[in-house]
C-alpha cells in the first residue's frame, strides 16, 4: 500500500513540472483558432490566425530571414567548427591548448558580453552592420559547440586506421575524407542541430549584429511585446499560431524517429 | 615556389584566424575600452567609479541574488525529477527525459511570450493577481521555466551513471533510505549538481530577455545594465561587462567547468 502511494507521488510530482511546462504552450496552442486576439474568453473557432501567418508578407519574411540565418550560420559554423577540431586535435600541445581555450570563451562568456565585444569591435574597425556581420555573430556563438560536439568522436577513434590508410597509398586529404570522417559523422551532425537550434533561438547577438530593417522572429516578438506598436495585437497572434505549428512538427519529429528506432531495433533481431 | 603539403595541422588554421579576430579581439578591445577615457587616454576612473558607486554594486548584487534565487528554486525542482527518473524502472524513460527538453525546441523568446500571455490570464483571475502581477515572481518563474531543462539534464547524466549495487550495499548495511540518500546519492551526483547550477546562474544573471518580457523591464539584472549603460557610455559598459567577465569564469572555474556534452537540448539522447 505504502509502495503504491509512494509510487503515485513520484508520478504525481514528474507530472505536475511537465503540467507547468506545457501549460504556457498549451494555452496558446488553444488560443490560436480563437476569431479574437484576446486570451480568457473564447469566442468561436476560426483559422484566421493561421490564415494571416500564411499570408502577412512581414510574418512571412521575418521567418524567412530566421530560418535563412540559421541553416547559413549552422552550415558556416560545422565547416569552420569541424575542420579547426580535426586540426586542433592533431596540433601540437601549445597549439590545441590555446585554441581550447580560447573556444571556451564564447561558450562561458554572457551573450550580452560577445555581441558587445563584436559591436565595438566592428565599429573600431569602420565594418557597417550587414549580413556579413549578423552571420559572424552567430557564428562565434555556434562554432565553439560544433568543435565541443566533434572533439569526443575525434577521441574516441581508433588513430591507427588514419595510419593504415597511409600505408596502403591514400593520400593524407584522401584518408581524412574517407576514414576519419565518416566516424565523427555523428558528432558533425549533434554539432550542426545543435548549432541551428542555438541560431534560431537567439535574441541577443541578432539585435547588435543585424543589418538596420532586418527582423527574426525573436527580435520582433520582443520588441512588439516590450515597447509594443499599432499593430502588433494582430501579428503577435499569427505568432500563437506559428509557435503551436512548431510544438506540432517537433512532437510529429520525436514520434517518428522513436517509430523509425523501433522499426530498425526489430529488424536488427 | 614550392606548394605546402597538404598536412591534417592545416585545417585549424581557418578557425584559429576567426578565433583571433572574433573572440580575442574583441575581448581586448572590451579591455581597452574599460581602461581608458571618452578621451581614449588610458584611466583608472571608470574602475573607482563603478567599485565607489552603491548603486551600480547594488544593481550587481540584487542580480546576483535573482540569479540565485532561480538557481535554488531550479534545483529543488530538477533534483527531484531526475531521481525520479533515473532510479524508475519504468520502459523508455527516456521519453519521460525527452519530454522535459522538446519545450526547449521553440523559439525562446515565443516561449517567453507564451509565459506572458499565461501570467496576463492569471493576472484576470480572482487571488491570482497579487502573484501575477509581481514582476519579480514572474521574471524568477520565467527563469526557472526557460533553463529548467539545463538543471535536469546534467543531474539525471550523473545519476545514471551511479552503480545500483551501492544502494544495495548501503541498504544490506544498515543505511536507511535516507542515509543512502545523504551519504551515497547526494555525494556522487554532486559533479552533475554543479554543472547544472553553472548553466542555470550564469544565464539568470545576464540573459534580461525574461526580464524584460515578463518583469516588464521593472527588474534590473547585470545583462541589462550593460546593455543601458552602452547606449552612452561605451567606457563603463566596458568596465560592466569585465566585471561581468571576471564573475563568470570566477564561477565556472569554481565550479569545475563546463560540460558540453550537457548542454545539448537531447540532440545526443
Amino acid at each position: 500500500m505504502k509502495a503504491i502511494a509512494k509510487k503515485c507521488l513520484k508520478a504525481g510530482f514528474v507530472g505536475l513540472v511537465l503540467l507547468l511546462l506545457y501549460a504556457p504552450i498549451l494555452l496558446l496552442a488553444v488560443y490560436s483558432f480563437d476569431k479574437t486576439n484576446l486570451i480568457g474568453q473564447f469566442r468561436g473557432f476560426s483559422f484566421e490566425h493561421y490564415i494571416n501567418l500564411f499570408t502577412d508578407q512581414n510574418v512571412l519574411g521575418m521567418i524567412g530571414n530566421t530560418l535563412l540565418l540559421a541553416v547559413v550560420a549552422a552550415c558556416l559554423s560545422t565547416l569552420l567548427g569541424t575542420a579547426g577540431a580535426l586540426g586542433m586535435y592533431y596540433s601540437k600541445k601549445r597549439v590545441k591548448g590555446t585554441m581550447t581555450a580560447l573556444n571556451q570563451i564564447p561558450v562561458i562568456n554572457a551573450e550580452i558580453v560577445t555581441a558587445l565585444a563584436l559591436t565595438v569591435t566592428f565599429v573600431a574597425v569602420r565594418i557597417e552592420r550587414s549580413w556579413f556581420t549578423l552571420i559572424i555573430g552567430h557564428m562565434v556563438i555556434c562554432t565553439p559547440f560544433v568543435v565541443l560536439s566533434v572533439i569526443p568522436k575525434l577521441k574516441q577513434m581508433d588513430g591507427s586506421l588514419y595510419e593504415a590508410a597511409l600505408d596502403l597509398g591514400a593520400s593524407p586529404f584522401k584518408a581524412l575524407l574517407t576514414v576519419v570522417l565518416p566516424q565523427i559523422v555523428p558528432g558533425v551532425i549533434s554539432g550542426f542541430m545543435l548549432a541551428i537550434t542555438l541560431s534560431l533561438d537567439d535574441y541577443i547577438v541578432t539585435m547588435y549584429t543585424r543589418p538596420t530593417g532586418f527582423e527574426t522572429i525573436s527580435t520582433y516578438v520582443y520588441n512588439a511585446t516590450t515597447k509594443g506598436n499599432a499593430h502588433t495585437a494582430v501579428t503577435l497572434s499569427s505568432f500563437w499560431a506559428l509557435t503551436t505549428i512548431i510544438f506540432l512538427i517537433i512532437v510529429l519529429f520525436v514520434v517518428c524517429s522513436n517509430l523509425v528506432g523501433r522499426k530498425k531495433k526489430e529488424e536488427g533481431k | 615556389m614550392k606548394i605546402p603539403r597538404f598536412s591534417r595541422k592545416t585545417l585549424c588554421i581557418p578557425y584559429g584566424v576567426f578565433l583571433v579576430f572574433f573572440v580575442l579581439v574583441p575581448m581586448l578591445v572590451i579591455l581597452f575600452y574599460a581602461f581608458t577615457d571618452s578621451a581614449m587616454h588610458p584611466s583608472f576612473e571608470n574602475f573607482i567609479k563603478f567599485f565607489s558607486d552603491l548603486t551600480k554594486l547594488s544593481t550587481i548584487g540584487y542580480s546576483l541574488v535573482i540569479a540565485l534565487v532561480t538557481t535554488v528554486v531550479a534545483l529543488l525542482i530538477a533534483y527531484p525529477v531526475a531521481y525520479i527518473l533515473a532510479r524508475s524502472n519504468i520502459k523508455k524513460k527516456y521519453i519521460v527525459l525527452m519530454l522535459f527538453v522538446l519545450p526547449m525546441w521553440i523559439n525562446f523568446v515565443l516561449r517567453v511570450n507564451a509565459l506572458r500571455e499565461l501570467f496576463n490570464l492569471l493576472a484576470q483571475a480572482d487571488g491570482l493577481e497579487m502573484i501575477a502581477s509581481s514582476n519579480y515572481f514572474k521574471t524568477i518563474f520565467g527563469m526557472v521555466y526557460d533553463f529548467l531543462p539545463f538543471m535536469i539534464l546534467p543531474l539525471y547524466t550523473t545519476m545514471m551513471k551511479i552503480d545500483r549495487s551501492l544502494y544495495e550495499a548501503s541498504a544490506d548495511l544498515g543505511g536507511s533510505g535516507f542515509t543512502t540518500f545523504t551519504r551515497v546519492t547526494l555525494p556522487l551526483s554532486m559533479p552533475g549538481i554543479m554543472s547544472g547550477v553553472t548553466m542555470v546562474f550564469l544565464p539568470s544573471m545576464t540573459n534580461y530577455v525574461v526580464s524584460d518580457m515578463l518583469g516588464n523591464a521593472k527588474v534590473t539584472i547585470i545583462g541589462k545594465f550593460i546593455y543601458d549603460y552602452f547606449g552612452n557610455d561605451w567606457h563603463m559598459g566596458s568596465m560592466i561587462a569585465l566585471v561581468l567577465l571576471v564573475v563568470v569564469f570566477l564561477s565556472t572555474w569554481l565550479t569545475g567547468g563546463f560540460k558540453a556534452e550537457e548542454n545539448v537540448r537531447g540532440t545526443n539522447l
